[in-house]
């Protein structure tokens, strides 16, 4: 009974679990073909490459708790990355402080339009951030084309997504785990988190329960903007500049490991621990598929057949006739 | 409600499509150099006809409440298949066509299959099967090229006596041999009768599995038909994941624009067909307008945007606040 009231609590359901034996078999197959695979020094790259994945993850998530999905996030990423690393450009010294800031609240300004559109205009949120990316893109694209901004990252981003402080620990892992921290908290210790839940088993009801439903979705979509725009922020420190298309890579990763890490892609369950373990599993997937020099079509196939059939395992809805 | 304003409401949503596509294709020809010639109107259904059928492939799965997002890449695939099979003789690349076709048919039964038998959600298993039928594309194709059978495709991409494009006739015989029998059939009218409400379409004896395993098979031949379209119009095949991407976003603009609704069980295939045009229309127009290329992109979201916005108008409808939240 003990044991059993702990791993709830800390959110090691089914799901979950599968999930890390999955990563497990994952390593222990990678180690059979070189023992690269569990070195830590292997271990912390992958870990810093999937926290970029991880952080755009974690605001996809919120949304998809809500019983939404998110598909501005592939422009969003890039507008972070331009926005902040055009900043210095515009404003000279102060820009390289503001940097930052100001590509991730670009980014959860984009998230706020989002969450507009989806609570008062009542769009489905597939097709409204939809068109949604296609302005950003079109923003972005009339940003690089007649002019050539500054794209330079910062030293702020560099330091942030390569230098390694603390005992050769990437400062990336640092980040994601603030992120991932402050999710946890405002999933579980916040009415805030609550309504998320609420809202995403069913609006109705938490509308009449007098939760302000759209206020949570604006906020969510909000948060999920901002977290896509400093990924990109950070993505740009990674490559030293921003360019175009550059978050066009993570936003299937990014539903795929939420949903692999038992979040219902309909809303209303799931917790953060399942999102980290379906980031690490989609990371070192790829990883593992490019280190075996696998060619691209292969590593499409196994990407795909992988989801399906983990999904398979765990993620099956029920029978109609129930 | 008399009989005729019954089919005029039921309808709105294509007619709205229809109406809007006369109107942008008007100041189209109006402003074209041109005019309205032949040849101006077979290029234009060249390329509106790839959209429309991936979006007609879109809205089968979408009337039963599911959603493809593999469509543009069953699309693409189709694309590779065709510039590797269908050559050589007449004959031959005839029977090419038809493993594609074939093809297209499998990949979406695939779809069907895993979504009513593995009883996953549709948005994540048609996300997973695109990436496979993507590897599939890029192992027929790892880079663009190809060849097609050079008599059919002009056959296809020219004009019939001269005037009329065949590729909007192909459209044609694809509304009236595929959606139309299937608009009727049992399995057909089962789809919508799962996307309004599946309990009770299971309670009603409809045919559910079956009606949702036709959609995605049917939604999948259809997808592949555009690939082989695709491939006589450029005579060549890439596997090309942006263009994949495009044409399943698109797909599913083109869904909404022609009235059919995401939450499945209202809507019909020929609002889809003209969502289409009118998505491609935005693109001619912003041509002879001569917009700077720069601003193409932004003009295109913003109208997409709009268009899509139109769907807000419910809200001013509705009589009670609870009917918002379906």
């Amino acid at each position: 009974m003990m044991a059993k009231g702990m791993t709830q609590r800390i959110g090691l359901d089914m799901p979950v679990m599968i999930a890390f034996g999955c990563i497990i078999l994952l390593l222990l197959a990678g180690s059979l073909y070189s023992r690269e695979f569990l070195s830590p020094d292997y271990l912390l790259q992958q870990l810093q490459v999937g926290a970029f994945l991880g952080i755009i993850a974690s605001g996809a998530m919120m949304v998809i708790l809500l019983g939404h999905i998110d598909l501005s996030i592939p422009w969003t990423v890039t507008l972070g990355a331009m926005m902040a690393t055009a900043l210095g450009g515009w404003i000279g010294e102060p820009g390289v402080w503001l940097a930052i800031p100001f590509g991730i609240s670009c980014g959860a300004l984009i998230g706020v339009l989002n969450g507009l559109g989806v609570a008062y205009l009542r769009l489905p949120s597939m097709i409204f951030t939809l068109g949604m990316n296609a302005v950003v893109q079109g923003l972005m694209v009339l940003h690089t084309g007649g002019f050539a901004p500054q794209d330079h990252a910062t030293d702020a981003m560099h330091f942030l997504a390569v230098k390694r402080t603390i005992f050769g620990i990437p400062n990336a892992l640092f980040v994601w785990a603030l992120v991932g921290i402050i999710v946890i908290l405002i999933l579980r210790r916040t009415a805030f988190g609550r309504a998320v839940y609420a809202i995403g088993n069913r609006e109705s009801v938490a509308y009449l329960s007098g939760i302000n439903t759209n206020g949570v979705l604006i906020g969510c979509f909000a948060f999920c903007g901002a977290c896509a725009a400093f990924a990109g922020v950070l993505l740009a420190g990674y490559s030293t500049k921003a360019y175009q298309a550059m978050g066009d890579a993570y936003l299937l990763p990014a539903i795929a490991a939420v949903v692999l890490g038992g979040t219902n892609i309909l809303g209303g369950r799931g917790n953060y621990l399942g999102t980290i373990a379906g980031v690490i599993l989609i990371t070192l997937l790829q990883s593992i598929l490019s280190v075996m020099q696998m060619p691209e079509a292969g590593r499409q196939v196994i990407y795909g057949a992988v989801i399906i059939s983990m999904l398979l395992l765990y993620g099956r809805g029920a029978r109609t006739r129930s | 409600m008399s009989d005729w304003r019954y089919h005029f409401s039921h309808n709105l949503g294509t007619l709205t499509a229809v109406g809007l596509f006369v109107l942008m294709f008007g100041i189209y020809i109006g402003n074209h150099e041109a005019g309205l010639n032949p040849a101006v109107a077979t290029t234009a259904a060249n390329k509106a006809v790839l959209l429309a059928l991936v979006a007609m492939a879109q809205t089968l799965p979408v009337l039963t409440r599911g959603l493809d997002l593999s469509v543009g890449m069953i699309f693409v695939m189709a694309n590779c298949l065709a510039s590797a099979i269908v050559v050589g003789t007449i004959g031959q690349g005839l029977a090419g066509c038809i493993a594609v076709l074939f093809m297209g048919l499998a990949a979406g039964f695939i779809n069907g299959a895993i979504v009513v038998y593995g009883r996953l959600q549709p948005i994540i298993t048609t996300l997973a099967t695109g990436a496979i039928y993507y590897g599939i594309a890029l192992w027929i194709r790892p880079s663009p090229g190809g060849d097609v059978q050079y008599d059919i495709a002009d056959f296809v991409t020219g004009q019939l006596f001269g005037t009329v494009p065949t590729s909007l006739v192909v459209l044609l015989v694809v509304v009236l041999v595929i959606w139309i029998p299937y608009r009727s059939s049992v399995l057909g009218r089962g789809a919508y009768a799962v996307g309004s409400n599946e309990q009770a379409a299971y309670m009603s004896g409809v045919p559910v599995d079956r009606a949702k395993i036709a959609a995605y098979a049917l939604g999948g031949l259809i997808a592949a038909l555009g690939g082989l379209i695709l491939t006589f119009n450029t005579y060549s095949g890439e596997a090309s994941a942006a263009i994949g991407g495009t044409y399943t976003l698109n797909s599913i603009a083109a869904v909404v624009i022609g009235g059919t609704s995401l939450f499945g069980g209202w809507g019909s295939a020929i609002g889809s067909i003209f969502g289409a045009f009118v998505l491609r229309t935005i693109e001619d127009l912003l041509f002879v307008f001569d917009l700077p290329p720069l601003w193409q992109p932004l003009f295109q979201g913003v109208v997409l945007l709009v268009a899509i916005s139109l769907g807000a108008i419910r809200v001013f409808r509705i009589r009670n606040r609870l009917e918002l939240f379906t």
